[in-house]
């Protein structure tokens, strides 16, 4: 794969015009992605570098920091607070990623079913994906915000609850809250990827099961559900890195609290970083990241050229 | 069969209903209580979802007058149309000379940027934090105009490789045959082709870039250098004092442009979908 047919024309004496144009072509190349590959390794690869050695000092702000090996990483797993991050982080990804998936796969199904309209209503439905959350969650701090917060308005109306609930304050309603508006927020993404996969499946295998007598149940398991499965493999991974990467949510409504319930590993890393300048340690914090990241990127990059191979 | 078929039909609306409220309850709630007087806001008998005592223009009004909102709406367009453009350049030369020419390393850098593509803005902004630094534009929205192409390059450049691919070869070399260089067949012959998929890509980068919180917030910190998601969240709560109509009124604002695009490129858009994932 490394050694492209390209290159070795470049050699070929034979057509030496040819050999000639191609080597001019193949310069040109470069010339074209080198602005692309300039900013990769100069504002990702090297700031990602410098924070691996970063994460290994004790840098403070104003000071150039110490090596100090693995300090960062032993302090902060004998800190509390980084445990209760830790544990945050992978139950809020963990019941985000499973209830957009079974919502995600029930929208889907309902917009794949639809008679008419299905524009409007995707056009609708795709909102809260498209309307940066940075704006939209400024909407769901007001909708949780006692004693106004509309939302308990609604459930007290409808008989759920009897009184009403401290959503940002409650540790346990405050992880509620924020997993909430993320399921809000990706659930668009999650239903029109998966009708797009739907809508590809041909529709005489639909015919083919019911002549044979199979219900609806059995369709979904024997023909969705498998068929489905590539795109939900990458949905599910891509939607994990971003979940738990996610900052804005959890920043806006509760900047980590109440006592510390709700920090992600980037709002930790802010406030230790950046807020209170351990700068050192704030690097080793979103480094827990990045094993997520590496594990899922590793698998879609599988699954997208398996896809590709068959395409 | 045919009443069969009514039910059905009518369960599939039921069933959805509750998605689209669900949807839109956020919205509506804004634009009502922009619109609403605090009177009414605050007035806990009151039917929430209604306004019943007129609508009142005194949180907008308070917006323009009283707040640097203004300020912002133009930073956030500045930055945002400076970051995508700039970006959606470096993409589109990058996709084409990935997908058409061939050199030795074409597949890595492909790779590469669809690795980055997966890299989530709140891994980096501790070690960019300190290059903004030393390039001396900490407080400055250029240090945005700089950092937001980190994840609008990748996104795009990924996105139009598979754009790329799917415009015909022949369509650049009968141009290419007549003489054409290979750039000038690029701005002539393929892009105008492919501004379905260019246009989605940009406007995938400008939202992301109107958007971002994580960077304007660790790189700027006065007034006057300010964008809208980090100015609306720092400044238009004081204290223990909530403007929330204001607030709301400014939330909704700043959403506008980006709503509109959609209603406009849907088309578009949908056809770029699925590979252009922005987030979770």
């Amino acid at each position: 794969m490394t050694v492209r047919a390209g290159a070795l024309d470049t050699a070929a004496p034979r057509v030496p015009a040819v050999g000639r144009r191609r080597s001019a072509e193949a310069r040109l190349g470069y010339l074209m992605v080198a602005p692309a590959v300039l900013l990769l390794i100069l504002l990702i690869a090297y700031p990602f570098l410098m924070s691996l050695y970063m994460s290994l000092t004790d840098e403070y702000v104003g000071t150039p920091g110490r090596f100090i090996g693995l300090g960062n990483f032993v302090y902060l797993l004998h800190d509390d607070v980084f445990r209760q991050t830790a544990i945050n982080s992978v139950l809020y990804t963990v019941v985000a990623v499973g209830v957009k998936t079974v919502l995600g796969i029930v929208l889907a199904l309902l917009l794949y079913a639809l008679p008419w309209g299905s524009r409007l209503f995707r056009g609708v439905i795709l909102l809260p994906w498209v309307i940066p959350t940075a704006l939209s969650t400024l909407a769901w701090w007001w909708m949780y915000t006692p004693p106004y917060s509309v939302v308990n308005w609604m459930l007290m109306r409808l008989g759920v609850i009897s009184q009403p609930i401290l959503w940002l304050s409650d540790p346990a309603w405050a992880r509620i809250g924020i997993i909430v508006v993320n399921v809000w927020r990706g659930l668009p993404f999650y239903a029109i990827t998966f009708l797009a996969g739907l809508v590809a499946i041909p529709r005489e295998l639909f015919e083919a099961a019911e002549t044979d007598g199979a219900g609806p149940l059995v369709q979904f398991r024997a023909i969705i559900l498998p068929l489905l499965r590539p795109i939900l493999s990458i949905v599910v991974m891509y939607s994990t890195v971003f979940t738990i990467a996610d900052f804005e949510i959890v920043f806006i409504l509760t900047r980590g609290g109440p006592m510390n319930m709700t920090h992600l590993f980037s709002t930790l890393a802010f406030q230790v970083g950046l807020v209170s300048t351990f700068i050192g340690r704030g690097a080793a914090i979103t480094l827990f990241i990045f094993p997520v990241l590496a594990v899922a990127s590793f698998f879609i990059l599988r699954l997208v050229r398996a896809g590709e191979e068959y395409a | 069969m045919r009443r069969r078929r009514f039910v059905r039909r009518l369960l599939v609306y039921a069933g959805l209903a509750p998605f689209v409220a669900f949807a839109v309850l956020p919205f509506y709630w804004m634009a009502v209580t922009s619109l609403k007087t605090d009177a009414e806001t605050y007035n806990l008998q009151a039917m929430p979802f209604l306004i019943r005592h007129g609508i009142t223009g005194e949180h907008y009004a308070l917006l323009f007058q009283q707040t640097p909102f203004l300020l912002w709406y133009r930073n956030t367009v500045a930055v945002s149309v400076l970051a995508t453009l700039g970006s959606a350049a470096i993409a589109v030369l990058a996709a084409y000379s990935i997908v058409r020419i061939r050199f030795w390393g074409s597949d890595g850098v492909a790779v590469g940027t669809f690795l980055t593509y997966l890299v989530p803005p709140t891994l980096l902004f501790v070690p960019l934090s300190e290059v903004v630094g030393r390039l001396h534009l900490i407080d400055s929205y250029w240090a945005l105009v700089l950092t937001y192409p980190t994840f609008i390059v990748p996104l795009c450049t990924w996105l139009l490789i598979g754009y790329f691919r799917g415009i015909p070869r022949e369509l650049e070399e009968s141009a290419m045959v007549d003489g054409a260089t290979r750039l000038a067949a690029l701005v002539r012959v393929v892009l105008p082709v492919a501004v379905p998929g260019v246009l989605t890509t940009v406007l995938l980068g400008f939202t992301l870039s109107w958007g971002n919180l994580i960077y304007p917030l660790a790189f700027t910190s006065s007034t006057p250098q300010k964008v809208l998601t980090v100015g609306l969240l720092t400044e238009l709560v004081r204290g223990d004092v909530f403007y929330w109509g204001s607030l709301m009124a400014a939330a909704l604002l700043a959403s506008v442009p980006i709503a509109l695009a959609y209603s406009f490129f849907t088309s578009y858009f949908v056809s770029g979908w699925t590979a252009g994932a922005t987030k979770g």
